[in-house]
């Protein structure tokens, strides 16, 4: 319609008139592109997944979590050997390096023979490569016998020493352990904590905070008051005063499960916090006040059409929140106060590795807490990347 | 407003009583006391226990009364400025926190103080530039701050700060100074230690700020306000420094409350790897000896700062923000 200057008609003279010739549509307005019809009728999960997948971060920490979990599920065929298994030959060993050529000619991945020395001035073990015997890395191989998930028997494992050789990746501990098998056994504990932890708290939290939130007044009241009582108590201290409580004869599974109860009753205050601040801005919508009319009791409002509305929110936070109770057991583990052996968890694993002499001589023994750590940042990244999708509106 | 305060205040009496109540419980839940583990770690080292001094000492205390009475004693003892009795230590509670607590005041203002200095600015870079490679690059060292476990994080710096510079390992000061009077030495040997910690700790407090700031200040940043102010010609510094960046402090007014008591008890964990002449190690190990009443008092003391802490910033919060004062309530 617009037009330019040269076009104009002299002052005083009339606009040409001028009508379009096209089919007149009374949808044109309304008409989407495929473009425009692609966005507006996405559902809100489809937009939520785009809005994830622009933090790219996020994506490759979803992803790197799935990996590790689906590593600890087959944890026993990754491990070279039985994480239980001790060479005795072998103590505090440290880690052995996988070669590929061998004096300028290739050999396909393997390890060289070890010498052991004690040196009797300071009585530390020595290890140092026999680079005259070469044993060939064996894959899908047949080695030390397992359980797999402590019920089906097994002895297939992806990769093994040669025959007559050993594979110690990551060194061996004080008893001649194999760290690697052990840290990829302590995963299926340590992850698994956070998962059941998160579950208790998240159940707590929504059913407290959620009646909190829809009921107000009183219950409102002491709830408030609870969980500030709650979060006012530091949080290591009592852990610790909640697992001396767990009498020394309890077998090291329940004390597992009692962990992770500890660790998530202390940790559902901060998501029924918010579980209630959003309650209490959508309990005035409409939509509440009509299912009210219809007669829906409580239970179903809040459970049915309130919380769904939020719950996106709320798996983003706790997301957030399960590096929290890996960490938890890790320190309680170092301690000594949370899992005990037999259990092998990376909690468990650093115990050991408590003094500074470790640090000086065995520095591989560290070695478990690079998956806390890397757990740890995914957990976060994820975390991070799910909570601004949560929102994908904005 | 005073009539906020009021009530507020007012809410303040029984959260403490109900906490107190619970602390006491969690102290009393053990199947065994203080005692009888004494007496059986001394069976133990095959010696004998003086059962009748324990025997007098249990009366002493009052343990072999009902839980009720024992409560109403312990609670009635701080009216009187009395927290009981340690009996590892065969001292009274106040006795034994001595030093300890100024030395961890110290300990924890400064690791504030450095969190603070370095939190803030990377802060609100990452909230301004979001998603650009700094901000991933600061998220990330800051996560790293939060992910590795301090008490190994403190291990590992114990040993390199020995083999680079020399410094005797762990404590916050040379062993020689400890309850000692202060002197030039004495304070000289502290700030020379005081660093170790202070990083460590300081480490995963700046990882969590950094993000605190940057969440808040990029909810901040997307409001409306902002876009006006922007669109009225406001050059872009001060369109940050004049609106949002006060809006998203907030929460920091709030975080008050959480500071008091982390100033005394400290990062316990670190504390014990270092052996750091704090507080947090004597309470983990009267946690572990079952010393019911140094372990009791000194959680009732942090429950209590941390109210006090929670009061403090809503009426700093009200006082800033009419919009809480006039609704009457306390938001966090």
């Amino acid at each position: 319609m617009s037009l330019t200057l040269q076009h104009l008609p002299a002052p005083g003279e009339r606009l040409a008139h001028s009508v379009s010739q096209k089919p007149f549509d009374p949808q044109a307005a309304e008409t989407l592109t495929d473009a425009q019809r692609k966005v507006y009728l996405a559902s809100q999960t489809t937009l939520m997944w785009w809005k994830f997948k622009r933090h790219r971060l996020a994506v490759i920490s979803g992803v790197v979590i799935l990996a590790i979990y689906f590593m600890a599920a087959i944890a026993e065929f990754l491990a070279p050997y039985n994480y239980e298994k001790r060479h005795s030959d072998f103590i505090r060993m440290p880690p052995q390096s996988v070669h590929l050529f061998h004096e300028g000619s290739f050999v396909g991945p393997f390890t060289y023979g070890t010498i052991y020395n004690l040196n009797l001035e300071n009585l530390k073990r020595e290890y140092t490569e026999d680079r005259t015997t070469i044993h060939k890395l064996r894959f899908f191989c047949e080695g030390d016998s397992y359980r797999f998930w402590g019920l089906i028997e097994g002895n297939r494992h992806l990769v093994c020493a040669g025959e007559g050789g050993t594979l110690f990746l990551l060194g061996t501990d004080r008893l001649g352990r194999d760290m690697l098998s052990r840290i990829l056994i302590g995963a299926r504990i340590s992850l698994t904590i956070g998962l059941i932890g998160i579950t208790i708290s998240f159940v707590l939290g929504i059913v407290i905070g959620g009646l909190a939130g829809y009921y107000g007044g009183l219950f409102d009241l002491v709830v408030q008051r609870a969980i500030e009582i709650i979060q006012s108590l530091p949080h290591i201290p009592i852990w610790l005063a909640l697992a001396s409580i767990m009498p020394p004869h309890w077998s090291p599974l329940v004390v597992y499960f009692g962990i992770t109860v500890i660790l998530g009753l202390m940790d559902w205050t901060g998501l029924a916090r918010s579980v209630r601040s959003k309650l209490l801005s959508l309990r005035e919508e409409d939509y509440v006040l009509a299912a009210q009319l219809m007669g829906a009791r409580t239970p179903r409002i809040v459970f049915r059409h309130l919380v769904p509305g939020f719950m996106s929110h709320l798996i983003a936070s706790a997301t957030i929140t399960i590096p929290t109770m890996i960490l938890g057991e890790t320190a309680l583990s170092f301690l000594g106060l949370g899992l005990r052996p037999p259990i092998t968890s990376w909690g468990v694993m650093l115990n050991e590795a408590q003094n500074i002499n470790v640090v000086a001589l065995y520095p591989w023994l560290i070695t478990p807490v690079i998956p806390v750590v890397l757990v740890i940042l995914a957990f976060n990244f994820l975390g991070d990347g799910l909570r601004d999708a949560a929102d994908p509106y904005h | 407003m005073i009539k906020y305060l009021l009530r507020r205040i007012a809410i303040m009496v029984p959260t403490l009583l109900v906490t107190s109540i619970l602390i006491f419980t969690i102290m009393r839940l053990p199947p065994t006391d203080y005692f009888e583990t004494y007496v059986a770690e001394l069976q133990a080292q095959g010696e004998r226990a003086d059962l009748g001094r324990i025997e007098f000492l249990r009366k002493e205390y009052g343990l072999d009364q009902p839980a009720v009475t024992q409560y109403f004693r312990w609670v009635g003892g701080f009216f009187k400025g009395d927290f009981g009795y340690s009996f590892e230590y065969d001292l009274p509670v106040s006795a034994i926190v001595g030093e300890r607590l100024g030395l961890t005041i110290l300990l924890a203002f400064c690791t504030i103080l450095l969190t603070w200095i370095i939190a803030f600015p990377i802060g609100i870079y990452s909230a301004t530039h979001q998603y650009s490679w700094g901000d991933y690059g600061l998220t990330f060292v800051g996560l790293l701050g939060i992910a590795i476990p301090h008490f190994l994080l403190a291990l590992v710096m114990m040993y390199f700060a020995n083999v680079w510079f020399g410094l005797s390992i762990g404590g916050l000061m040379d062993p020689k100074y400890f309850n000692q009077p202060m002197s030039w030495e004495k304070a000289q040997s502290i700030l020379a230690h005081l660093w170790i910690p202070v990083l460590i700790i300081g480490a995963g407090g700046t990882g969590s700020m950094i993000r605190k700031i940057r969440a808040n200040l990029l909810d901040e940043l997307q409001k409306q306000y902002v876009v006006t102010a922007k669109a009225k010609g406001l050059p872009p510094g001060r369109a940050l420094r004049k609106y949002p960046l006060r809006m998203s402090l907030n929460f920091f007014i709030s975080h008050i409350g959480d500071i008091l008591p982390t100033l005394v008890s400290g990062a316990e964990l670190t504390a014990v790897v270092l052996s750091l002449q704090t507080t947090g190690p004597l309470l983990l190990r009267a946690l572990q000896s079952q010393d019911m009443f140094l372990a009791g008092s000194f959680l009732m003391f942090l429950a209590l700062l941390t109210v006090i802490g929670t009061l403090i910033s809503d009426i700093a919060l009200a006082f800033l923000d009419p919009r809480i004062r006039l609704q009457g309530e306390a938001t966090k």
